[in-house]
Formats: C-alpha cells, sequence, structure tokens
C-alpha cells in the first residue's frame, strides 16, 4: 500500500475511533431480564444495534468517497463534521440507530 | 387581593383625568389622490454563500439587488426581505431584532457586528459586503460555528461561587459601589464580535480564552459576592489564558453593545500582578 498522507491517516483514524466508540455501545433500551432466560434473545439486539452503527458509520465515510484527495479544505470539512458527529452518537443516551 | 382591588379601582378613579389629552387629539384624515413613489433607491448586497451539503464547491459571493425605500433601515431588515422574497436558501441566524440576543452577529463591510444593529449605507453607488464572523468555521452561510467560543465560556464556570451562606439565608447583598463595578461587563450578550475581531485570538484560539470570554472572567473576578476569586485568579494565570493579549484593541472598536473588554482584561493582568 503507497504511503499516506497525514490527512488520509487522520481519515483513518478516525473511522478507527468511530469502531471503537461502538464497542461502548451498551445492550439496547431494554432492562435485563435473567441471563439464563434472556440472553441470546439480548445478545441478538446487541449484536443488531452495533451491526446498525457500523452500517452507519460505514455509509456515512462512503457518501463522500468521491471527494478528491488533494481538496484538502474538503476532506478537512468533512473531518470536523465527523468528530462532531462521533462526539455526538458517542452520548451514552443513544443506544441504537437505524 | 382586597388590597389589590382598592388599588385597582382607586387607579380606575383617577383615569377620567387624564382622558381629554387622548380625545384631544385631531382625527386621521384620508389623503386624496396616491402620494407620488419616490424613486427606487436600489442596492446591491454581496452576501457569503456556502452550502455542506456539496462541500466540494468552493464559497461564493452572490449579489442581490433591494430596494431601499421598501427595505427597513437595518442591516437584518435587508437579510430578512433578501430571505422572503429572493432567496429562500439564504442562511443566518437571528432572534430578538433589537441587540439583545447576539445572534445575527456577523462581518458587514470589514466590521463585525449585529445585523439588527447595523444601519443600512445610504450610498446607494457602493455594495455591502457580508461575511460570517472571521477565522470560525462555517456550518453555512452566515452561520459560524460556535462550539469552541461556549466551551471556553464554559470553563471559566460563569456563576457564582460561594461556600458561606447569606447573613440572612435568602440574598447575597451587595453595596450600590460594589454593584456599580460590574456594570460595562454584565451587558455582553457574547456575540463573539470582539473575540473573533482579536489577531491573538485568531492564531490562538485554541489556548488564549479571547476578549469575550475574559470579560465575563473578570465579571465574575469583579464580584463582590465570589469567593473563588483565587481560585479564578489561579486558572488564568499562565502564559496563554490571559497574557496572549497584546492590547490591540480591535474588541473595544468592534464591541456593538459598546463595552470595553480591552480594560477589562487590563483590570485582569493588574488583580493578577498583585
Amino acid at each position: 500500500m503507497a504511503r499516506l498522507s497525514g490527512l488520509q491517516r487522520e481519515v483513518l483514524s478516525l473511522y478507527r475511533s468511530c469502531l471503537r466508540e461502538i464497542r461502548n455501545k451498551p445492550a439496547v433500551g431494554v432492562s435485563l431480564p435473567p441471563p439464563h432466560t434472556m440472553h441470546t434473545f439480548l445478545t441478538a439486539l446487541l449484536q443488531d444495534s452495533r451491526n446498525n452503527f457500523k452500517r452507519y458509520a460505514r455509509a456515512e465515510f462512503q457518501k463522500h468517497l468521491s471527494v478528491n484527495k488533494k481538496d484538502f479544505s474538503t476532506v478537512e470539512y468533512l473531518l470536523r463534521k465527523g468528530h462532531r458527529q462521533l462526539e455526538m452518537y458517542a452520548s451514552p443516551g443513544i443506544r441504537n440507530i437505524s | 387581593m382586597a388590597s389589590l382591588r382598592s388599588t385597582s379601582r382607586l387607579f380606575a378613579a383617577s383615569r377620567p383625568f387624564f382622558r381629554p389629552a387622548t380625545f384631544a387629539r385631531s382625527y386621521a384624515t384620508v389623503e386624496t389622490g396616491a402620494p407620488a413613489e419616490p424613486p427606487a433607491k436600489m442596492k446591491s448586497f454581496k452576501i457569503y454563500r456556502w452550502n455542506p451539503d456539496t462541500p466540494s464547491e468552493k464559497p461564493t459571493m452572490q449579489t442581490y439587488d433591494l430596494d431601499l425605500n421598501k427595505t427597513g433601515p437595518m442591516m437584518l431588515d435587508a437579510l430578512i426581505r433578501i430571505k422572503n422574497e429572493q432567496d429562500p436558501t439564504l442562511t443566518f441566524r437571528r432572534s430578538c431584532r433589537e441587540g439583545i440576543c447576539g445572534s445575527c452577529a456577523m462581518n458587514i463591510d470589514g466590521v463585525n457586528t449585529l445585523a439588527c444593529l447595523c444601519r443600512i449605507p445610504t450610498d446607494t453607488k457602493t455594495e455591502s459586503r457580508i461575511y460570517p464572523l472571521p477565522h470560525t468555521y462555517v456550518v453555512k452561510d452566515l452561520v459560524p460555528d460556535m462550539t469552541l467560543f461556549y466551551k471556553q465560556y464554559k470553563s471559566i464556570k460563569p456563576y457564582l461561587q460561594r461556600d458561606t451562606p447569606s447573613p440572612d439565608g435568602l440574598e447575597n447583598r451587595q453595596s450600590p459601589e460594589e454593584r456599580k463595578k460590574l456594570d460595562g461587563l454584565y451587558e455582553c450578550i457574547l456575540c463573539a464580535c470582539c473575540s473573533t475581531s482579536c489577531p491573538s485570538y485568531w492564531w490562538n484560539s485554541e489556548e488564549y480564552l479571547g476578549p469575550a470570554i475574559l470579560l465575563q472572567s473578570y465579571r465574575w473576578l469583579a464580584d463582590s459576592r465570589d469567593e473563588r476569586t483565587a481560585e479564578r485568579k489561579a486558572a488564568l494565570d499562565n502564559s496563554m489564558s490571559v497574557y496572549r493579549c497584546h492590547t490591540i484593541l480591535n474588541c473595544t472598536r468592534t464591541c456593538p453593545k459598546g463595552l470595553n473588554p480591552g480594560l477589562a482584561i487590563a483590570e485582569t493582568k493588574k488583580m493578577l500582578a498583585k
């Protein structure tokens, strides 16, 4: 792989921090029943919410795949916007996303 | 309740004394024939446009022409009229239209000011140029991103901090002289006109607090009721927070409320030196 520019590495690190935040997301807004009965059901729900976040993050990045890598003002704007969105979605009040 | 009612009756009884004055006014008359319409005073406004939905397109200046005879006297009236009649996609913040909310801060003809307090120059030959506040990230058109500004405001703890309860348990009292110290400080509406006009703040906005926040910081240092003065002073005592102010005084010149952040910063420095 070609050596990446600083800006490209920043984009990648934003994507990685998105994935890292997704791992912190709790179970979907359901109060916990006894684990032995509902375990599989909850795991499914949990997986689902994390998958939803992952799908959303990927889609947000893919939306701007066509941006020229030399167009640094645009990339910088998108990075700022991405960090803002990440900060917002990282709040523990947000449990799922469609 | 009874006392309230008796006073209102008293007031009602006194009212007839004032009445003749209102009746003395003459009736409105209908003028015959429509008045001749004055010649149109067309003025052009060049406004900064940038749309975040198409981020790879560069910002542009768009020109709008308005007849000043049909527009209100202030820049905000012109902007609202453009948005209503010519281009609903034009985006700007506005709320109170009387210079008390600080929403409509923007750069008009090279000066940071509130659009609602800025008269439209009557000279129709030159165009007016309107930009968002300088050196701010733009959210859209004339809307700047104020996140950092508010974060810095939060960092100075802009609220009364006391450990001892007030003597009567009701109010924290001040003498008129102590209250007078807050004049020229409490009027700040945090429009960020001064901070964004300050070159020191342009180059060091991450660490330097900027004139608006330092004015607010001094407002709490000067407050006789606040008991954390030493703590507040310690928080400011470093090379970046206050001492990046090089008394350029763009802040004082641009403040749309006529306040003097430069003086407040100088007083802060004096307090720190003691």
